[in-house]
């Protein structure tokens, strides 16, 4: 849930990302699932030549799985408090691992 | 924090601030500075170079070419997904 949160603090922002395919996609952040599903709107692409198709679109909806990386903008990130999430997730984790082990 | 390294991927959550290594698929390899994970091995990364790795056949020659493309990013989210191997800083 670490990765959700962050995104959905980022609703609003515009973010770049990079797909699979090295397709770069810039737009504006307007929402985020639990399978990191993004949805843009204003979407431009960044090679417009290379993908004319992306350029017609207002709004896209970009599936978690096709996604590489995505740009974020440095000045949005709260780098403590990420670390601090990442440490609370994997202790979250492991205590539900063992939870798990006892029930067996 | 938990110092020991009883699971792999406690040797992630130790070198959270630091400076880590990753070998991504595609002959991808990243270099930054490690703020977030979670159980997939999704990450986000800060002051990040990506070296690219192509290689080339010369068709003259039938030699193999090794082209380096590199790009740098502030701040990177990275899906676990495509991740092979992390390697944590050097500890002397």
């Amino acid at each position: 849930m670490l990765f959700y949160q962050l995104f959905k603090s980022l609703i609003g922002q515009t973010i770049t990302i990079e797909l699979k395919n090295d397709i770069m996609i810039t737009g504006k952040l307007i929402s985020v699932d639990q399978f990191l599903n993004l949805k843009l709107s204003d979407v431009q692409g960044t090679d417009p030549k290379k993908n004319p198709i992306l350029s017609s679109l207002k709004t896209c909806f970009i599936r978690g799985n096709v996604i590489r990386y995505v740009l974020l903008p440095q000045d949005q990130i709260d780098t403590q408090l990420l670390k601090e999430s990442a440490i609370k997730e994997a202790a979250k984790i492991k205590e539900e691992e063992r939870k798990m082990q006892n029930r067996k | 924090m938990n110092l020991e390294v009883k699971e792999p991927i406690d040797l992630v959550r130790l070198s959270l601030g630091e400076k880590i290594y990753i070998k991504m698929r595609g002959d991808r390899e990243l270099r930054g500075t490690l703020h977030a994970f979670d159980q997939h091995l999704n990450i986000v990364l800060s002051n990040v170079e990506e070296v690219l790795t192509v290689i080339e056949i010369d068709e003259e020659t039938n030699e193999e070419i090794m082209k380096t493309t590199r790009r740098n990013f502030e701040m990177l989210y990275i899906r676990g997904d495509g991740i092979i191997a992390i390697a944590p800083p050097k500890r002397f």
